[in-house]
């Protein structure tokens, strides 16, 4: 195949690998400050893409304008169930907490099931088909939005955390939980809004998946592991890690569908799972812990 | 015989040991009485129980969170079905080739985790990925007719041959019970023993255990490792009662959870809550199956949220599990381990 091509693929790849990237940034958040793993990433992620898909088909809503109040949605919902459900786990052990999750998953899972059933949808918008030509490379308009608009969504995060008072406290929660509440700080709130965060932020991402992919109910596991391979491979708490793991695994995705077959994508991942776990533990821009 | 049935049975209370004989007695006698719909649903608890209790070995025991143990199983299902297919090997020695295979991988996983700090959720993300990682693989193994799934020959047999495994339902649920029963025997030896007592050091407590000179990484390793074995034969067991495979079932990561819940909900860590476990949720899955079928609701989907319903009331409210409660209500606690 001609290097172009290559070329095409490589720059959808990573186009795809933002949206990824902006999934797993939610995970990332989400247990760099509270420490819970939450294995409800990808099912919280197939909700919002159900709403999409939903808003689309009965009131022609477009995808990329419904971002912003589908992803408040899930912010409620993350909100309540961290503070409803999750906040009494938090001083559990660590497999009781995850056990937590799982159940919430798997009642998502199917819960979506039952209300959608199997079959797979799609918004099928007006520039569905529209691409970018610049020099040898086409693509897909799409991904141009989708990659954008994760952008524009990682970057608000990092100035929220950065620049204001609320980002700030979160912060001081995640660096000394107990410190912490010393200066009066109202943690479990912080906690909840924390998990609002990363709900908005998986929720952002899946409304831009379907942009790109088909849903179905049973995608939510699939994509929850897929962020745990990016967390785990761009380093634990390390926002940037997320962003940069999450354009490394949509590349190899793509560049895996190209020369194998697309099937067999995610094998690579996981492949690129494993070699980080042998070369660098602690991901690509994690820091070493004794 | 004798010596490790007093092994088996030393230090615990007589009434255990009654209640225990009962049940075993009640188990057996169960094929005379019920119908062929009742020892299916059987097997499966039994099938549950079993893999149940492999999984234990590594969580409860050893403290090590598994959620990919529907590899080995996988492993052990494929290996002897292919082998019987192509070759005409017979399930037992076909077990002798998976075993290995499946142990094998569970040192891979092992290896990369526990040499490199890789633990708690973490280890448990590995597990999966290794689970999907085979599920893809064999998606597009052609040996073993990839997505397009592997068929076992069904014919009517004359009568039941257990040494190709080939029979009607209660040969089977004899097998399953007779490996049930193996399983618990095995961990309650291995509880008792050096082994045992070093898991759980290493579960409480792993830089305690590792300061008191137990080399936590050869223990960790041996966990996996029985875990992993124990599972093929649930596997080579599933391939010839199911008569055909699935990647996208076998290695499915709800096959892995479904292992995991009868423990969890029966007891973690104990010998007698993956028993319980598994009689409890197939129980009343089965029940609420029945139920919606007999008011004419075709509901995919409802068995499972079930499941995370069950999950969520008892990891919320009865941590410990069922068993431990039961067991302290009926005074006939196993000793703490």
């Amino acid at each position: 195949m001609p290097f172009d091509v290559y070329l095409n693929v490589a720059v959808s790849g990573i186009l795809t690998g933002l949206v990824y990237g902006l999934m797993a940034l939610g995970l990332s958040v989400i247990f760099g400050v509270i420490r819970v793993v939450n294995f409800a990433h990808g099912e919280m992620m197939s909700i919002a893409m159900f709403l999409a898909v939903v808003l689309f088909s009965a009131f022609h809503l477009d995808p990329l304008i419904m971002m912003v109040p589908i992803a408040a949605v899930l912010f409620a919902f993350g909100y309540a169930l961290q503070s409803g459900l999750i906040n009494p786990f938090i001083t559990r052990p660590e497999h009781s907490q995850f056990l937590l999750l799982v159940a919430v998953a798997i009642i998502i899972v199917n819960v979506l099931l039952i209300v959608f059933g199997p079959d797979a949808r799609t918004v099928q918008t007006a520039y569905a088909f529209d691409s970018f030509q610049l020099g040898p490379l086409i693509v897909d308009a799409s991904k141009v939005y989708a990659g954008a608009a994760a952008i524009a969504v990682a970057v608000l995060l990092f100035a929220l955390f950065r620049f204001t008072l609320v980002g700030k406290a979160i912060r001081a929660c995640a660096d000394n939980h107990t410190g912490a509440l010393v200066v009066g700080l109202n943690v479990n709130r912080l906690y909840a809004l924390t998990f609002g965060i990363g709900a908005a932020c998986v929720g952002a991402a899946g409304v831009m998946m379907t942009l790109i992919v088909d849903v179905t109910p049973m995608i939510g596991p699939t994509y929850t592991l897929l962020a745990f391979v990016i967390v785990i491979t761009g380093g634990l708490g390390s926002m940037a890690g997320a962003l940069l793991g999450g354009i490394l695994i949509g590349l190899t995705e793509a560049l895996a569908g190209v020369l194998f077959t697309p099937s067999a994508k995610s094998m690579f991942a996981f492949g690129i799972l494993v070699l980080v776990l042998l070369f660098r533990p602690q991901g690509l821009l994690g820091k070493r812990t004794a | 015989m004798g010596a490790i049935a007093a092994r088996v049975t030393d230090g615990l209370p007589r009434r255990t040991v009654i209640a225990l004989v009962l049940l075993l007695a009640v188990l057996v006698a169960a094929p005379f009485f019920v119908n062929d719909y009742l020892i299916t649903v059987l097997v499966l608890i039994l099938y549950l129980a079993f893999t149940g209790q492999a999984w234990n070995i590594m969580m409860g025991f050893a403290g090590q969170l598994s959620l990919g143990n529907a590899l080995y199983a996988g492993l052990g299902a494929y290996i002897s079905a292919a082998l019987f297919t192509r070759y005409g090997v017979d399930p037992w020695l076909g077990f002798l080739v998976a075993a290995p295979v499946a142990a094998a991988a569970g040192a891979i996983i092992g290896f990369l985790a526990f040499r490199f700090g890789v633990t708690g959720v973490y280890f448990a993300i590995l597990t999966i990925a290794f689970a999907e990682f085979a599920r893809i693989g064999f998606d597009h193994l052609a040996i073993v007719n990839a997505a397009a799934g592997l068929f076992l020959p069904v014919a009517q047999y004359s009568h039941n041959d257990l040494w190709r495994l080939r029979g009607d339902p209660t040969m089977f649920y004899y097998v399953m019970l007779a490996a049930t029963l193996v399983a618990l025997v095995l961990c309650r030896l291995l509880l008792k023993s050096r082994i045992g007592y070093f898991w759980l050091a290493i579960r409480e407590d792993e830089q305690a255990a590792r300061a008191t000179g137990i080399p936590t990484f050869r223990y960790k390793m041996l966990a996996i490792v029985i875990s992993a074995v124990v599972t093929s034969f649930a596997g080579v067991f599933y391939a010839f009662f199911y008569n055909n495979l699935f990647p996208e079932q076998v290695f499915n990561i709800s096959q892995s959870i479904q292992m995991i819940l009868g423990p969890i909900i029966g007891g973690v860590g104990t010998l007698f809550g993956p028993i319980l476990g598994a009689f409890v949720l197939t129980g009343l899955a089965e029940s609420l199956n029945n139920a919606l079928t007999a008011f004419g609701v075709d509901m995919p989907g409802a068995e499972q949220v079930f499941y995370g319903v069950c999950l969520l009331l008892v990891v919320a409210a009865l941590p410990e599990g069922i068993w431990p409660w039961l067991a302290r209500r009926c005074g006939i606690a196993e000793e703490a381990p």
